[in-house]
Parts: structure tokens; C-alpha cells; sequence
């Protein structure tokens, strides 16, 4: 049986709600509709009154899963677009974030966020979020890259005690395909080695895995063996196995898809610069969006977000240096 | 119990959403009123220690004073029944609410003073206190962005099966105006949430008047829109906001959809203490809603003859010697030790990143 990444996503969301009373999901056309993605497809039908339409209000749905949370429930939030969780972006930090650490009491709930874009998608549908919401305490934020980390990361979302923001790629819904789902993976925390190397370390995460994978067989034919590290979750960051990975290479690369200034990438740099110059044989670099809005036009979006020739380039650029 | 009159024989009979109808016995008018009245006095002399306090620089950040609303948010929360699972979500205004709801003394003075024996162990402080797990929400300072916490508390008592629980959510005039306000209002008219919203229009949000924050006749005009039910009161009479929050808990649990409430009244204090609301107008402060609330309630206690001028006193000196007693406590209390805190910011603790542990 083949599987794509939106379906175990969806797959995902049957289990949940048929294990576990507390869970529901609220968001704009998931109920019968299925949602703009189709990624609660028939969930209205199997599990009534608990996929439920939402008016187009994400400050109050997150608002509403904040309060429903506080008092044992486990929402998920659906965003129609990742971008447009900036409405939600008060409730999100101010009021989910603190939380815990005000009260004492957990606010578990997850937030699913379809990230990143496609031809056409232009500036308001495509974004990734993941550098902006790791920036606050309080958050788990998840970027999962492959069917089965879409699967198992938002059944374990669930089961912790914590708000989660799931930044789940668009590019990746229909494109990436596994023959089954797991039973069990990695925990949500640990970064997984996706490919083994020598000469250089390339760190990414969500669909950048997959052109940063590319790009590292590119550099194959050109006698470079390139490790690939895919975080799985930007917050926490799974500091010891770069540092490890690191260790083996002397070089670092940082690939991500938001925009440049800060974020992920950068987090990840200084960490290795401040756990591990020892360990470096080069400046670390890294790669990101370009830095403007993200654009409309296949030309100008296919420049805009770093691609496979895009990271070549930059490792050859790092093994040169 | 003191001698009844017909006034308050007649009230009893109104449904009472403070009371227990199925299961017991409403709770009497008089009992309800004199509940409120008694959050109300200890609300002000709360209020008034701790707004001395700051301005002796006892107190960090601020102090922020319901003078002049404490019969609106009592009678509010005198209507609510917390073994039926209610919930009551205050803002800024609310300590006598919040008194009536039942949230201990203790609370505010350890809020205040950021004492590690407080609600919020000093993580934070003021009026941003609440007890999450028995039905008050700890408000953030965003305005607006209570309601839908309150929604969905109500949302989790659906699903739960809990039919019968009210919520209650305060906002004043100024926080209207935000968009989250927005969202969270017509998110619970969507669905039909047993939810009543307080709305203390005290004609000032912070320095700026009603005519600057809306351009509506009276915020009850909005009720409509949302698919509430509108009720408006002088929110400077407790007997009137009794009665007027009982039919609108009473609507909301009977199933009759969400409720606002709007009440009129003036802030009689600063926003903070640090503000001496010197652009209040003197025609704001002579207005019928300009009273103080607690000098309507003690004359019309007196004309009910529920209480004497003697009784009167007696109480405010025994509030005295309990508000003293909770001021010394608290503030006898250590703050939090930095060096044991855990600075950590998630309940999983293994996804903590320790950022700076030892
Ligand atoms: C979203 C937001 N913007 C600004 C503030 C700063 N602020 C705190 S209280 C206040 C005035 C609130 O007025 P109102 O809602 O009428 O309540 P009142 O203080 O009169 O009780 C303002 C502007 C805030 N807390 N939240
Ligand atoms: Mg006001």
C-alpha cells in the first residue's frame, strides 16, 4: 500500500481521535468538506462532532483550543495556511506559550500549519513559520520531512503535555510517498542521520530534506560524501547529534526554508560555533530563503527558496573553503 | 436571616442562575446581594491597602483598581455556581468578581508582591493571576484575548457532557474594539455557547473617551450581530445588576445562547495608580453613572432593612482585620530564589533545551 504524506497525516488524525476521547479538530472547512487539503477527508463522518467547521477566526480558534486544552481536552488546529496563523500569532506566544510556566497548568494542543509554497502560491500562502515560533519559550515546534515522521510526530504531538506547533509541507503532500506507516520512529527531539558522509555536514529539515538530498548525490558523482542531518523538530534542536556529525566532517551547512535574517539556520550555526569551533575546519554556512516576501512567478519562486542546485552550489563553496 | 421584604420575596421567584434549581434550593436575592456587597467592600479595601503599598514603592509594576465596578463584577459572580462547574474569566477591574467567585484572599497580595506561595509563584504578577484547573482563567494583558480562552473552556464542558456550566468572560469598553473580541463574540454565537459577557463600559479606555473606540449608540447594539442576547444596566446599582446578570446566567444555562451584559458605569481611580485620570470631565463625574456603587448599595441595604448603619460598620472593621491579616502574610512571604528556579519553560521536561543550565 502506498501512502502519501498528506494521507498520513490524515491517517494520523483517525487514530488519534479513535484512541483518544479528548482529541478533536477545529479549523476552517474540516468537517464535511474535508478541509482545503483534504487532510480531515471523511474524519467528519467517522467521528461526529468532533471535526468541526470554524468561522474564519484564528485568534479564537486558538483561543478556544487554549481554554479547551487548560481543561484536559487535546485540539488539534487546523490553519487553512500556515501564513495566516500570524492572526493566531498573539494567542499563540502570549497566551499558549506562557502558559504553563505562569499557571502551572499544561495547555497541550496541537496546531497544524500546511508550510512552504508552490508555483503560484505567492506571498501569503507559502510561508514557513518554524524560525519565528522556535523563538519563543514554551513551544515545540515540529517540521517533519517524511511520510513516516508526519505520521508518528503528530500521533506523539498529542501525547505531550505542551503547545505544538506541526509545520507540515505543502510540497511534500502529494509528492512523497512510503509504502506503509510506522509503528514507531525516532522521539520527537532527536534528529535522525538521513545519509551518511564524510567530508561535509549539511543540516535541514521539512521539504529542504529532500532537495538537500539531491543535492548531496549531485556532489556524489563528485567524489563528495555528504552527511545529511534532518532535525525533525526545529524546537528543541537536537544539538548533540550535529555536534557529533560534525565532528566527523569539519563542515557545516545549514539549510532551511524561511527567510534569512535569524531563525533556524542561524540558531544552528551559533550552537556549533559555540559548542563546536573546535571541531570546525571551515566556516559554517548557511542557506535560506531569499530575502524578500515570496514571490508569485514559477521563475522568481523556483530562485526564491533554496533548491538542490542551489545547496550544490554552496557546498562546493564549503569544501573549497 | 433578617427580616424580608416583598421586593426581595419577589426576586426569589425570578429563575436564579446562582442557585441550583434542580437539585435545591435557589439561592435568596438577599443572600446573593449581601455575597456581592461583602466582595465589593473587601474588593476596595483590598484595592486601597495595596494602592497604598505601591505608592510607598512596596509593590513593583503596578496597581491596577476596580473603584467604582465592584458591584457589576460582584453581582456577575455572586450569579455563578462553581459546583455546576462555571467558570469566570476577570479582567483588569474584577477583584471583587473574583472575590465573589470564591479565589482566595491570599491571591492578590501574593500576586502582588510576587510571593513564591502566590498562585503564580511570581512568574508573574498583578492582576495576571488566575487558577486555570478551578475555573478562573489567568488573564494575559492582550485585551480581547480572554474570551475565546473562556469559549473554550465552555467548548471542553460540551464535550464533556458537563451540560448546565456557565462562563463568564469581563471586558470594558476600550477592549471591545480588538479584533479578538471580535473573533471570540461571533466564534460563540456560532456555537451557541453558554457564554455571558460582561461589558463594564466605564466610558474611558485609559485616557480615551467612548467617542474615539466606537461609533455604535451603545455597545448592546452589538449583541445582535453576534447572536447574543442584549441586556444593559446601571452598573452602579447592585440590586439592578443582580437581577439583570441572574436572567442572563439564567438564559445562558437554560440553553438561550450567549449573553452580554453592558453596564454603566465610571472608573473612580486612575487606569493605574500611577495616573492621576485628571481628563475624566467633571460632567463624567457627576453623571448618574459617575456614583460610587458602594454607597448606592449600603443605602439600599439600609432601605431593605437588611442591614443597620451599626452592622454596616461592624462588617467594614471586620473586612479591616482580614485584609490587614492577608497583606501581612503575603507580604512576610519570600520571592521566588533565581538560582532555584528551573527556567525552564515547557511541562516536557526533556524537550526543555536548558539554555544556561549548570
Ligand atoms: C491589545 C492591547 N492593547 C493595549 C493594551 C494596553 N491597555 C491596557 S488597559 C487599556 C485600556 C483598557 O480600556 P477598557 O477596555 O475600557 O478597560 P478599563 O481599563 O477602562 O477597565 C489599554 C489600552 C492592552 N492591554 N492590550
Ligand atoms: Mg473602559
Amino acid at each position: 500500500m502506498s501512502i502519501t504524506y498528506l494521507e498520513a497525516i490524515r491517517e494520523a488524525q483517525a487514530k488519534a481521535l479513535a484512541e483518544d476521547p479528548r482529541v478533536y479538530i477545529y479549523g476552517q472547512d474540516v468537517g464535511r468538506f474535508g478541509g482545503a487539503f483534504k487532510a480531515t477527508k471523511n474524519l467528519a463522518e467517522e467521528y461526529p462532532g468532533r471535526v468541526i467547521d470554524a468561522p474564519i477566526s484564528e485568534d479564537a480558534m486558538i483561543g478556544t483550543a487554549i481554554g479547551a486544552a487548560i481543561e484536559g481536552m487535546r485540539p488539534i488546529v487546523e490553519m487553512q495556511f500556515a501564513d495566516f496563523s500570524s492572526i493566531a500569532f498573539n494567542q499563540i506566544i502570549n497566551q499558549a506559550a506562557t502558559h504553563y510556566w505562569r499557571t502551572g497548568v499544561p495547555c497541550p494542543f496541537v496546531v497544524r500549519l500546511p508550510s512552504g509554497g508552490n508555483e503560484g502560491s505567492g506571498p501569503f500562502h507559502s510561508q514557513c513559520m518554524e524560525s519565528l515560533y522556535s523563538h519563543y519559550p514554551g513551544l515545540v515546534v515540529l517540521t517533519p520531512a517524511t511520510v513516516e515522521d508526519a505520521y508518528t510526530m503528530l500521533l506523539e504531538a498529542l501525547t505531550i503535555d505542551d503547545p505544538v506547533i506541526y509545520c507540515e509541507h505543502k510540497f511534500l503532500y502529494y509528492h512523497l510517498k512510503a509504502d506503509g506507516l510506522p509503528n514507531s520512529s525516532l522521539p520527537i527531539g532527536k534528529a535522525r542521520v538521513a545519509r551518511a558522509g564524510v567530508h561535509a555536514t549539511l543540516v535541514t529539515y521539512s521539504a529542504m530534506l529532500h532537495e538537500s538530498l539531491r543535492a548531496a548525490r549531485e556532489l556524489e558523482q563528485e567524489g563528495w560524501d555528504i552527511e545529511v542531518v534532518d532535525l525533525r523538530s526545529a524546537r528543541p534542536i537536537d544539538t548533540d547529534t550535529i555536534l557529533a556529525s560534525v565532528a566527523r566532517t569539519g563542515r557545516l551547512l545549514c539549510v532551511g526554508e524561511s527567510f534569512p535574517w535569524g531563525g533556524l539556520t542561524a540558531e544552528v550555526v551559533a550552537r556549533i560555533c559555540a559548542e563546536g569551533f573546535h571541531l570546525l575546519d571551515a566556516p559554517p554556512l548557511r542557506l535560506n530563503a531569499k530575502d524578500t516576501p515570496i514571490p508569485y512567478h514559477p521563475n522568481l519562486w523556483r530562485s526564491h527558496r533554496p533548491t538542490s542546485s542551489s545547496i550544490s552550489a554552496t557546498l562546493r563553496k564549503l569544501l573549497r573553503a | 436571616m433578617a427580616t424580608r421584604t416583598a421586593e426581595a420575596a419577589a426576586q426569589d421567584r425570578t429563575p436564579v442562575g446562582g442557585g441550583n434549581q434542580e437539585e435545591g434550593t435557589p439561592i435568596p436575592f438577599q443572600e446573593r446581594y449581601l455575597k456581592a456587597y461583602r466582595s465589593s467592600i473587601l474588593a476596595r479595601q483590598l484595592e486601597e491597602k495595596l494602592a497604598s503599598l505601591y505608592r510607598a514603592g512596596k509593590i513593583v509594576g503596578g496597581v491596577y483598581m476596580g473603584r467604582g465596578q465592584e458591584s457589576f463584577s460582584a453581582s456577575l459572580a455572586s450569579c455563578l455556581d462553581r459546583e455546576r462547574h462555571d467558570i469566570f474569566g476577570p479582567l483588569i477591574r474584577d477583584m471583587a468578581g473574583r472575590l465573589a467567585f470564591g479565589e482566595p484572599l491570599l491571591d492578590a497580595p501574593r500576586t502582588y508582591f510576587g510571593s513564591a506561595e502566590g498562585p503564580m509563584h511570581g512568574r508573574d504578577g498583578n492582576v495576571h493571576r488566575g487558577r486555570p484547573r478551578e475555573g478562573m482563567p489567568a488573564m494575559i494583558s492582550h485585551l480581547g484575548s480572554m474570551i475565546s480562552v473562556v469559549c473554550g473552556m465552555l467548548l471542553a464542558r460540551k464535550f464533556r457532557g458537563q451540560a448546565g456550566a456557565v462562563g463568564a468572560s469581563c471586558i470594558g469598553d476600550g477592549g471591545t474594539s480588538t479584533g479578538a473580541c471580535h473573533e471570540a463574540l461571533n466564534l460563540a454565537g456560532v456555537e451557541k455557547l453558554p457564554l455571558v459577557l460582561a461589558v463594564a463600559n466605564n466610558h474611558y479606555a485609559y485616557s480615551t473617551p467612548c467617542s474615539r473606540q466606537y461609533a455604535c449608540g451603545d455597545l448592546v447594539e452589538r449583541a445582535a450581530g453576534y447572536g447574543f442576547t442584549g441586556h444593559s444596566v446601571d452598573g452602579t446599582d447592585l440590586a439592578a445588576c443582580l437581577e439583570v446578570f441572574d436572567r442572563a446566567v439564567g438564559a445562558a444555562r437554560a440553553g438561550e445562547g450567549p449573553q452580554m451584559v453592558v453596564g454603566s458605569l465610571l472608573r473612580l481611580s486612575g487606569h493605574g495608580e500611577h495616573d492621576d485620570s485628571s481628563y475624566i470631565t467633571q460632567e463624567d463625574r457627576d453623571a448618574p453613572y459617575g456614583r460610587d456603587c458602594l454607597r448606592v448599595a449600603r443605602a439600599q441595604l439600609l432601605e431593605k432593612g437588611w442591614a443597620s448603619e451599626s452592622e454596616l460598620e461592624r462588617w467594614d472593621h471586620e473586612i479591616t482585620d482580614e485584609v490587614d491579616a492577608a497583606i501581612a502574610t503575603a507580604q512576610k512571604e519570600s520571592g521566588p530564589d533565581p538560582l532555584k528556579e528551573s527556567w525552564h519553560a515547557l511541562a516536557t521536561e526533556r524537550l526543555n533545551e536548558g539554555f544556561y543550565d549548570e
